[in-house]
């Protein structure tokens, strides 16, 4: 059987999609069941009709809807809405969708102030008004997808694991549920743990963290929690290193940021991890900023300029 | 009456963006304006962030080209404090870099535009597309899909995250090379020159000469060019001196760090994004098709433009050929996706020079680092255009003011001008349909956006 999939990208990257494409061959076998009717990244379907005469966004009907990014402005939430309305399964595809994702970052400052630096930064002839002709108006904040429609399948990551993708396009066409994975990043990390010991404080990321040669496994080296650099890991889920288990970036010697979101689905990353660290008397004054503990999950509210 | 036409979203490009066409009531063209939709604020939302975080959080600003954004960043914060990285750290970085574009120009042509000419940029929209592509020619696509993913994995496996990368640090890179791994990827880059040079090959035999006669007209505008080049005057995407070529030819070359005595950005009402000019041009801003004015463009044909020559022999012959067929500077849009081959050439070559290298395998690959107060600018030739990030940090090394100038945005003046251009000239009395409405886009398509 063939199964329709429309997918749209909103406040994104692109990542997302180009995590669709390094699927590699496997994209090749997804064309073969799945028939894309709608896909900005790499086909022309319009939401206006295609002559551009419409004057409603039109989704075409599909079994599933793919939507990544978040919501930033009315147009974003438009489309959303089309999309529910035409799509059986809405999947959330990628870590702005589900929790905000980086550009959520923008909900501890105002619209106001974020305009106004980006348009009077030194190379800027500023203008009399912010530009508003014809644009969709900025919502008064950055939203994860759930917060303006429900979702069915929430898929994050920044971005989704390949071999997550596809596993779960290939369930949804075989009619079963997808597996996604369900437990922290430090569960399937695979470096050693010897206690946090005589730790007391975290340092920035600004040297190598201790491990053997470049040639040695990462199961060689010392968890780097606690060598002391800050690492996400522990309240992150975990995912990113798809069918391979192994964490990305702790793989490349860098400490997770939390790209995948909470463990939880409703969880706070910076409330858990400050919880964490004090609980094992880590002092937290160290680090000079806490807001990037929620730079993935700032959505829902979590993340919001501070009180004047 | 008069009537509006809305050509949105603009597809196969990587952005946000829409067309919108006005006609007066004889059916032609009153006003063609390109949209740019998008304002996510990275230059605000990263004030008061550890400078060295920086580079794995605007690597979102762009999920095709994060290498470019994760390095300009880097080489940014190396800047604020005041540090130099090690050599095999920049040649690390810049490996990468190069690899990444040997990737994305693949993606591009392949999977975005080739279908316009490979289906026909009139052909039913639900064939026109890269599964149309594969279902035409499934030995072809396999091929392509094979050697991009080639080039992608190579990311992948030695850099362990490929979209949005961490393995730049402050101070050069996080994990050195092995010898083994040099081996494997410089047959795999081997194989991917094979690839390049074959694309070449068949888009000069099959694809440009079929459409000579697009290639003379669609979106044709004239402009200034931005690039960077070496200290040889030799195309170069991962620094060196920024070069700002006149429409006549003339150039003036300066140190990335000064951009912003060569650089403005204008704002317009209709539009998130602004419009990079030529300030020091003194002529202001104008997207007048009959007189522009400070009007420059940036990625592949401009830096194929600003070039003198390419430092690699097999990327030169080509620049060659091609210049001897449309002379330098050429204004012809459609050539962007000709001097994206040529770059695809380069960037194969060069990542073979990296990994030829004695000193790519050396394990000092990252230098002692305090953080600072400083500033620091970040260029590279990202594959949409160059790419300036600029920060500083105070005494805590936290960012106090970033300002960014993308590769793309360079290109939005002139791509508004190339749908101006090609609206006016392909939609008359009233005659339009879905084919020259994508032809419209094609003129954007080209500046892959």
């Amino acid at each position: 059987m063939t199964v329709k999939v429309a997918s749209d990208w909103l406040n994104s990257c692109s990542g997302c999609e180009i995590s669709i494409v390094d699927m590699g061959e496997r994209l090749l076998e997804v064309l073969k069941v799945a028939q894309f009717v709608h896909l900005p990244a790499l086909m022309d379907h319009k939401y206006f009709g295609q002559r551009g005469d419409g004057h409603h966004i039109s989704i075409p009907e599909a079994d599933v809807g793919i939507l990544s990014g978040g919501l930033r402005n009315q147009e974003h939430v438009e489309v959303a809405e089309a999309f529910r309305k035409s799509c059986n399964v809405i999947i959330a595809l990628g870590t702005c969708a589900t929790h905000g994702g980086i550009p959520c970052l923008a909900n501890t400052f105002t619209n106001q102030q974020i305009q106004q630096r980006y348009y009077t930064t030194e190379t800027t002839d500023a203008p009399g008004a912010f530009p508003s002709d014809g644009l969709p108006p900025l919502l008064d904040r950055c939203m994860a997808l759930d917060e303006k429609i429900s979702v069915d399948i929430y898929m994050p990551g920044c971005p989704p694991h390949p071999d997550h993708i596809f596993s779960a396009l290939v369930a949804l066409v075989e009619g079963r549920p997808a597996v996604l994975p369900e437990k922290s990043v430090c569960d399937t990390c695979p470096t050693q743990r010897e206690g946090k010991g005589q730790l007391k404080s975290l340092r920035r990321f600004l040297q190598a963290p201790q491990y053997g040669s470049a040639a040695e496994p990462l199961d060689q080296m010392r968890c780097l929690l606690e060598q002391g650099f800050l690492c996400m890991g522990p309240v992150t889920r975990a995912g990113c290193g798809g069918d391979g288990i192994l964490p990305r970036c702790i793989s490349a010697r860098v400490p997770c940021r939390g790209c995948y979101g909470p463990v939880q689905p409703h969880g706070n990353q910076r409330l858990d991890m400050l919880n964490a660290l004090a609980s094992n008397g880590i002092d937290i004054g160290a680090l000079p900023e806490s807001v990037s503990m929620l730079r993935f999950s700032g959505a829902h509210g979590r993340l919001r300029p501070p009180l004047p | 009456m008069s009537q509006v036409i809305t050509i949105q979203p603009i597809t196969r490009i990587e952005g946000h963006a829409s067309i919108g066409i006005t006609l007066d009531d004889n059916g032609n063209v009153a006003d063609a304006k390109l949209n740019y939709q998008s304002l996510r604020g990275f230059e605000k939302f990263v004030e008061g962030k550890p400078a060295e975080e920086v580079p794995r959080i605007v690597s979102r600003i762009c999920g095709i080209c994060p290498w470019h954004h994760h390095l300009a960043s880097n080489k940014a914060v190396d800047g604020c404090f005041g540090v130099t990285p090690t050599p095999t750290g920049s040649l690390l970085r810049e490996l990468m870099q190069t690899i990444a574009h040997a990737e994305d120009k693949l993606l591009h042509f392949f999977f975005l535009a080739a279908a316009d000419f490979v289906i026909g940029p009139t052909a039913d929209y639900a064939v026109r597309n890269v599964i149309g592509i594969a279902q035409a020619n499934p030995e072809l696509a396999t091929r392509v899909v094979k050697t991009r993913q080639m080039a992608k994995m190579i990311l992948d496996k030695f850099s362990h995250k490929t979209i949005h990368p961490v393995a730049g640090v402050t101070g050069g890179f996080a994990k050195p090379l092995l010898e083994a791994e040099r081996v494997d990827i410089l047959a795999k880059m081997e194989e991917i020159l094979d690839f390049a040079l074959f694309t070449i090959g068949f888009a000069k035999k099959e694809i440009f000469p079929k459409y000579m006669d697009a290639i003379q007209t669609l979106g044709v505008i004239t402009t200034g060019f931005l690039g960077t080049v070496d200290d040889d005057g030799a195309l170069n995407l991962y620094g060196g001196r920024l070069r700002m070529m006149r429409p006549d030819g003339t150039y003036t070359d300066f140190d990335p760090k000064d951009y912003v005595d060569y650089i403005g950005e204008h704002v317009e009402p209709n539009s998130y994004g602004k419009y990079p000019y030529a300030r020091f041009w003194n002529e202001g801003f104008s997207m007048d098709l009959d007189q522009p004015r400070g009007i420059y463009r940036s990625n592949t044909l401009a830096r194929i433009n600003v070039a003198d020559k390419i430092a690699t022999p097999r990327a030169q012959a080509e620049l060659e050929e091609f210049r001897s067929l449309f002379g330098r500077p050429t204004q012809a849009t459609l050539l962007y996706h000709y001097a994206r081959l040529i770059e695809e050439v380069y960037a194969c070559e060069r990542a073979i020079e990296i990994l030829q290298d004695p000193d790519i395998t050396n394990p000092n690959v990252r230098a002692k680092v305090e953080p600072g107060a400083g500033r620091g600018v970040g260029c590279v030739e990202a594959p949409r255009g160059t790419l300036i990030h600029d920060y500083s940090t105070d005494a805590n090394g936290l960012i106090t003011r970033a300002n960014l100038i993308v590769g793309t945005t360079h290109n939005l003046g002139p791509m508004n001008m190339s749908v101006n251009q090609a609206a006016r000239s392909l939609i008359k009395e009233g005659q339009v349909d879905e084919g020259i409405l994508n032809q419209i886009e094609m003129a954007v398509r080209a500046y892959d956006p």
